[in-house]
């Protein structure tokens, strides 16, 4: 598997990973944010979760965001999502102010992108079966009127896609499966949606090491196909490393470092940047401590 | 679904409540049938009648009857006519009368008789003794002559015709009357209350009464706390402090106060008892709406409900399927505590004379307010109030059971 592959890489080692960067570079913009900023709360309780950030994600391109709990990355996502409305700043989906005033608008908005969850385990309404959750999307791409095969035609392929056999999940509900299998089931969803951007808020965190790299392989397998975006938000800045093209760091609510993946990891300018990287722990080393604060 | 039921009923808790309640829900509609009825119809004249089985009088004259002589039968008799009271009054006699009364018991029947018989006379007058209290005497020494002696009792009629009297029967004191034989018998398990109404047929249909009081209350509360809730806690912002502000407003205000002062500007023909329910509902939906915004608002940031405005679901739909599953099981708790605390609210209000019409139902809250009015508890005429106190606390009891079951199912921090 490829991910499985990339684990084994090393600095030195980099053949396996391939990065069309100046392609990347010369693609169109896919969201890009001018002075975005979220305040929390009125008057003299302000909290400033993200502030003034610019950013700008090409189409095709898997961007890292990475940041330690707390520093605005989740924040961050929801108001690109448009789960929350931005205090500051302009974000401009392909290359046009995002208007997602109303109802309609915000649906339009999010046929483009999606996102898939950090808990996998809260991520499914627990009262509706999984069948629900897919038919939800193939009516969403507009397949209402497709008939009942053609639906289950739909379902099969997604879940194919991320090795799960529809026959097994019909009529099941979310708590019998694993955590694994539903985080796979999020990125069937995004199969069948093929939104343009798809917003991974830490999709592997809550599940195990193997696990991890099927869903990571899947994710990477699913760019290729449709040629997405995705924006994977991490803590992780090994993993981020080893999938991303472009990285961004963020530090109490502010992006300090951002780059291609080999500027920003190989060569760290910002002091944050190198605690997070010397946090990592190292399997051939032993592990330094030392910048570790408190 | 089926699995929560199962769980529900292995609650041993949610089981007594619902057993209580489902006995008390069972003998509403099974005792009507047995004793069918106006519960408001006045069967009797006099005020208070005890708990016990009545036999007619008149009817027991004619009845075959049968001789028995039976033991104690006449110490019985003198004992059923001299009460506690009236002993201590022969004592008060004696003493007033400057007799000696050293080693009298006055539970001695025979003794404190004889005494009595050598001592009264009517015509004595006592020096400080009222009229009234003499009165007492010669009408207590009347009827303990009549109580012991006189073997025979002649009942007699007037002939309608001829104006004479025509004697009709003799009773011996040792004729019994088989109570089976005589035509009219009624058994009062809970006596008649102050206007004469049989106090446990009374009882059974108030207790209906106060139930669906309840019922309305608690969907009213429910309902307007759950729909406000709902409101402000997803769509948070605007709405949320409109409804924050009304609910602030709301809990400031005593509701019991403002309940007051609703049913009193209420006139008493236009209050029924499902108007008094809805006025309860309006006033107790305040910590429903609270609970179930809090609630909202830790569901509202849930990744799940997320997924469902990124799958473009529409308001209604995110709340009736993601978020109201959810609290579900807490709004059907809130539910239970909503109907018993409306059949409280119902029978506080009817306490101070502001419940329902009196004309119209009977609810538990009005019976004790009758008892009350009527002074039963002054006159020891328990079985007026105390049935209804006892009623209310069954009810309450066996739906907090239930809540309190409910929440150690639902809320597995509780589990044992």
């Amino acid at each position: 598997m490829k991910t499985n592959e990339s684990c084994v890489i090393s600095p030195e080692n980099q053949s396996v990973q391939i990065r069309h960067l100046e392609d990347i570079q010369s693609r169109p913009s896919c969201l890009r944010g001018k002075g975005v900023t979220k305040i929390f709360g009125t008057g003299g309780k302000q909290t400033v979760a993200v502030d003034h950030v610019d950013f700008d994600f090409h189409e095709g391109e898997l961007v890292s965001i990475v940041g330690e709990s707390g520093s605005g990355k989740t924040t961050l996502s929801k108001m690109l999502l448009g789960l929350l409305n931005v205090t500051e700043g302009e974000i401009f989906y392909q290359g046009k102010l995002r208007d997602i005033s109303t109802a309609k608008k915000k649906r339009e908005y999010w046929k483009g992108i999606q996102a898939i969850f950090q808990d996998p385990f809260s991520s499914f309404n627990v009262f509706n079966k999984i069948d629900t959750v897919l038919l939800d999307c193939i009516n969403m791409c507009g397949g209402r009127h497709f008939s009942k095969e053609k639906k289950i035609e739909l379902m099969t392929e997604a879940c194919c896609f991320v090795n799960l056999k529809y026959a097994e999940l019909t009529n099941k509900y979310p708590f019998e499966l694993s955590g694994g299998q539903m985080q796979r089931l999020m990125i069937a969803r995004v199969f069948l949606l093929k939104p343009k951007i798809l917003l991974a808020d830490e999709p592997t965190s809550m599940i195990d090491a193997c696990s991890r790299a099927t869903i990571l392989d899947m994710l990477l397998h699913l760019r290729d196909e449709t040629g997405m975006t995705i924006l994977f938000i991490t803590h992780d800045i090994g993993l981020s490393y080893y999938i991303s093209d472009d990285v961004y760091i963020m530090e109490h609510g502010k992006f300090v470092e951002h780059g291609t993946a080999d500027e920003v990891i190989l060569a760290p300018k910002a002091d944050y940047t190198k605690r997070l990287i010397s946090d990592v722990p190292k399997i051939y080393e032993p592990w330094d401590l030392s910048t570790v604060k408190y | 679904m089926k699995n929560t039921l199962k769980q529900v009923f292995h609650s041993p808790k949610f089981l007594v409540g619902f057993c209580i309640f489902t006995s008390i829900l069972l003998m509403m509609i099974i005792y009507p049938l047995v004793n069918p009825g106006n519960p408001l119809e006045m069967i009797g004249l006099g005020t208070f009648a005890e708990p016990g089985t009545y036999v007619s009088l008149y009817d027991s004259v004619g009845t075959k009857t049968s001789t028995l002589k039976l033991d104690g039968a006449d110490v019985k008799r003198i004992d059923q006519v001299l009460s506690g009271e009236d002993r201590v009054n022969m004592l008060n006699w004696f003493t007033a009368d400057s007799i000696d009364i050293s080693g009298l018991d006055i539970t001695d029947t025979d003794t404190l008789l004889a005494m009595w018989k050598a001592n009264f006379d009517p015509s004595i007058r006592l020096q400080g003794m009222t009229k009234a209290m003499r009165n007492y005497y010669i009408r207590l020494n009347d009827n303990i002559n009549a109580a012991a002696s006189a073997d025979i009792l002649t009942v007699s009629e007037i002939d309608a015709s001829t104006g004479e009297t025509v004697e009709k029967a003799e009773i011996n004191k040792t004729d019994y009357v088989n109570v089976g034989d005589v035509a009219n018998v009624k058994t009062l398990p809970l006596g008649t209350d102050n206007f004469g109404r049989d106090t446990l047929k009374e009882l059974v249909s108030a207790c209906g009464t106060s139930i669906r009081i309840g019922l309305i209350a608690g969907t009213v509360a429910t309902f307007i706390g759950l729909l406000l809730g709902l409101l402000g806690g997803y769509l948070g912002g605007f709405v949320d402090d409109i409804v924050m502000f009304f609910t602030n407003i709301f809990t400031v205000i005593p509701s019991f106060v403002l309940l007051i002062l609703i049913s009193y500007s209420i006139s008493q023909d236009q209050r029924g008892a499902n108007t008094i329910a809805i006025v309860i509902g309006f006033t107790s939906w305040v910590w429903t709406a609270r609970s179930v915004r809090s609630q909202v608002i830790s569901l509202r940031n849930r990744d799940h409900v997320n997924l469902s405005r990124l799958s473009g679901h529409s308001l209604m739909r995110i709340i009736l399927t993601d978020i109201l599953p959810y609290i579900a099981s807490y709004v059907v708790m809130a539910f239970i505590l909503q109907i018993s605390s409306g059949i409280l609210a119902e029978a506080q209000l009817s306490l101070l004379g502001l419940g329902p019409k009196t004309t119209d139902v009977p609810t538990l809250g009005l019976m004790m307010n009758w008892a009350m009015l009527y002074s039963a508890h002054l006159n020891g005429s328990w079985w007026a109030y105390f049935p209804v106190i006892l009623t209310i606390a069954f009810i309450s009891f066996s739906l907090n059971l239930m809540n309190t079951g409910l929440d150690q199912v639902f809320n597995p921090t509780l589990r044992d």
